[in-house]
């Protein structure tokens, strides 16, 4: 067994990556070090499992066998607890120029388990420029045992100077059936589910699991899928708005309110709240605007969780309109959402291939009309008009 | 040289600034009807230092009177506070002193100590109250050897606000453009429409198809201030009220269409009126608008204000469109 056996569909990827740990462990016992590098962009689209692989090349770089999966340092990779290695999670809108500085010196320090300092920054286009440009330096000439991992969709999204000075190690997008596989291994469910889940997610691994586990996560895509055909009066375009609009909210309050209660009380309790004593009262007056901070941040967080939401129930409304036009031009391609056919073929039919596109367009630029900050509720009923209207 | 008629002492004690202003204009005013080469300092906090105070109060080679306007007296620092206060002890006789001071408790004590050494005190706070707002516009009317009437009065507070500057403004201007006494019709012409201008009712106007109004209710809202957003978000209000009554979903109750449309249930009707003219293409039409006009008034265009006119007449125009 090996830590590489967790990437689903993406042997090429497997075989460098080995390749490179195994010229790293050279390197260390004073060999030849072709083959590793010390900065590495993972790209590939979504769900294909960029941060699965960089977590895999972490823990194959930390463990003395080059990733056996079983022993301390790749149980520790994988918990996150690893103490060389540094997982960058940016959990806001962006990744501002100050924590970019904070995460240069803290990669600048030695390896405490004396093999390699790793820093995995996963969703690394989140880093506005600025705070790319800081990065720049360190990225190029890291201390000798440290080695970046960015993670990011493509390598456009990087700045051109932090691509230039980086591996690229691209992953491609699992076929159904390798992720059917390993969703039935991993989570033992029966291999009808697995495949329906696989055929769903439209090649992203997590999203597959989430489907063939959570049945909460089925339902309201099947409420998604099941727009299109009830779009049948500008009054349920509206509705149709306003139950996304809200599905988003609830999925957003339920992930943050008893985190963010949790958090408010914790750093109440930091300042002193609820002692006594000399000097609690000045104490306490300080904790406003720390108080204010955290919930900037959790505002921050909420926002994101809503876009998140929003994007993922777009893409499959994309997809069904994906397959509509599958089935009106007659492609033989494997359909996403095969187990709605009868509203496939209804939609097909009652539309033409260009209206099609134009849906797939609008939806789009919903998309992007969320991510720039338009009122969501405003952007969907423009979008689910546009879909009516065709 | 030195003249009994103007106070040497004076204390302007208010926070609105027209009447400060004013009271400090009148008293510039009367000294030099006395002495037209009398020399004016007038001083906020920044600009006095220790010694500022003795230099300007100094006896004058040519003679000449004086003033010495102090602003904000309540921000003086302390060593400028003593300075003063040891000039009211020995005051120097062709100087008049002004101070303004907003009133509250901050600086309290320089205020007592020039009001004990026998300064003229000239209230000037905020009218509160509206009956002192109706006082003022006849006070105003009165200095320029006007009439007007109580209703005129009202309907102009009524259009303008509470701003005492823009009142003031708005009655030099009613005085100067139109003759006689002064009546509610006469403020009608000049100010109709102004104090209701929100984005509601611009987004009323425009989906009616009015558009003349519409823009005019824009510049209106804009020019007080309404943030184009809020402004988007009426026009979009409005334009989801249309989708919901121009096309409604079978077998729903008109409280869910109420409830849909986020408006009151007697306001059905208003929207039912609105949306008899308009083609379920134009109302996606406009939506679409509205979605391009929020991403231009949240930074994604240069001119916010040149979006939100843009959006009113693509609304008002695709109010007639057909298909």
């Amino acid at each position: 067994m090996s830590v590489f056996d967790e990437l689903v569909g993406q042997d090429t990827v497997a075989a460098q990556l080995r390749s490179a740990a195994g010229a790293a462990h050279a390197w260390l016992t004073g060999g030849d070090s072709a083959g590793m590098t010390h900065a590495w962009l993972f790209t590939g689209p979504p769900g294909s499992g960029r941060t699965e692989a960089a977590r895999a090349f972490a823990a194959a770089l930390q463990c003395p066998d080059g990733g056996c999966g079983h022993c301390d340092h790749c149980h520790q990779v994988f918990g996150g607890t690893h103490a060389d290695v540094l997982f960058v999670r940016p959990s806001g809108l962006s990744f501002g120029i100050d924590r970019a500085r904070e995460l240069v010196l803290e990669a600048a320090s030695r390896p405490t388990g004396g093999r390699f300092r790793v820093v995995l920054f996963e969703d690394a286009d989140r880093a506005t420029e600025a705070a790319s440009n800081a990065l720049l330096k360190a990225i190029e000439e890291p201390s000798p045992r440290t080695v970046w991992l960015l993670c990011t969709p493509t390598a456009e999204d990087m700045l051109v100077t932090i691509k230039s000075r980086c591996r690229e190690v691209t992953l491609r997008t699992p076929t159904t059936r390798a992720i059917a596989e390993f969703v039935e291994r991993r989570d033992g469910v029966s291999p009808e589910v697995a495949a329906e889940a696989a055929r769903a997610s439209a090649g992203q691994i997590e999203r597959a699991r989430r489907l063939a586990t959570d049945p909460e996560t089925r339902e309201r895509r099947a409420e998604v899928l099941s727009i299109p055909t009830r779009l049948d009066s500008l009054g349920a375009c509206v509705s149709a708005a306003a139950r996304l609009y809200e599905l988003a909210e609830n999925e957003a309050k339920a992930t943050t309110s008893a985190l963010d209660e949790r958090e408010r009380n914790e750093l109440k309790a930091a300042f002193g709240e609820g002692s006594t004593g000399k000097g609690v009262a000045k104490a306490v007056r300080g904790a406003a605007g720390a108080l204010k901070d955290l919930e900037e941040r959790q505002k921050r967080r909420a926002t994101r969780i809503k876009r998140d939401t929003y994007d993922v129930a777009l893409l499959d409304l994309a997809t069904f309109y994906r397959d509509v036009l599958a089935v009106q031009l007659g492609a033989e391609v494997e359909l996403a959402t095969a187990s709605r056919q009868d509203d496939l073929w209804r939609v097909a039919r009652a539309g033409t291939p260009e209206a099609t596109l134009r849906r797939l367009d609008a939806i789009m630029e919903c998309r992007e009309r969320i991510a720039a900050n338009v009122h969501p509720q405003i952007a969907l009923e423009a979008m689910t008009s546009a879909l009516y209207m065709g | 040289m030195a003249s009994v008629s103007v106070s040497a002492l004076t204390a302007v004690v208010g926070d609105e600034d027209l009447l400060v202003d004013r009271a400090v204009a009148g008293i510039v005013a009367a000294v030099r009807a006395e002495d037209p080469e009398a020399d004016v300092n007038d001083l906020v906090p920044d600009q006095v230092s220790v010694g500022t105070l003795a230099s300007v109060t100094s006896p004058s080679l040519f003679g000449e009177r004086r003033v010495v306007v102090l602003r904000s007296a309540q921000d003086l620092t302390k060593d400028i506070v003593a300075e003063v206060t040891a000039y009211l002890n020995d005051p120097a006789d062709d100087v008049v002193l002004v101070l303004t001071h907003a009133g509250g408790a901050k600086g309290k004590a320089l205020l007592d100590s020039v009001l004990k050494a026998g300064a003229t005190r000239i209230d000037c706070a905020k009218p509160k109250k509206e009956q002192e707002r109706l006082t003022f516009v006849k006070g105003e009317f009165e200095r320029a050897g006007r009439q007007v009437t109580r209703d005129a009065a009202q309907a102009l507070l009524d259009s303008v606000g509470s701003d005492l500057r823009e009142i003031a403004a708005a009655c030099t201007q009613l005085v100067a453009d139109t003759e006689g006494r002064v009546d509610a019709d006469v403020v009608a012409r000049y100010y109709r429409g102004k104090a209701e201008a929100t984005g509601f009712t611009v987004a009323d106007r425009a989906v009616e198809g009015r558009l003349p109004e519409a823009l005019e209710q824009l510049r209106w809202a804009l020019s007080v201030g309404t943030s184009p957003v809020l402004i988007n978000s009426a026009l979009a209000k409005g334009v989801r009220g249309l989708a919901v009554v121009a096309q409604p979903q079978r077998g729903v109750s008109d409280t869910d269409l109420a409830k849909r449309a986020q408006v009151p249930p007697w306001k059905l009707k208003d929207l039912r009126k609105q949306a008899r003219s308009w083609s379920p293409s134009g109302v996606a039409h406009a939506m679409r608008v509205v979605a391009e006009t929020d991403a231009l008034v949240k930074g994604g265009g240069r001119d916010p204000e040149y979006a939100l006119e843009r959006a009113v007449l693509e609304i008002a125009s695709a109010r007639d469109r057909r298909g």
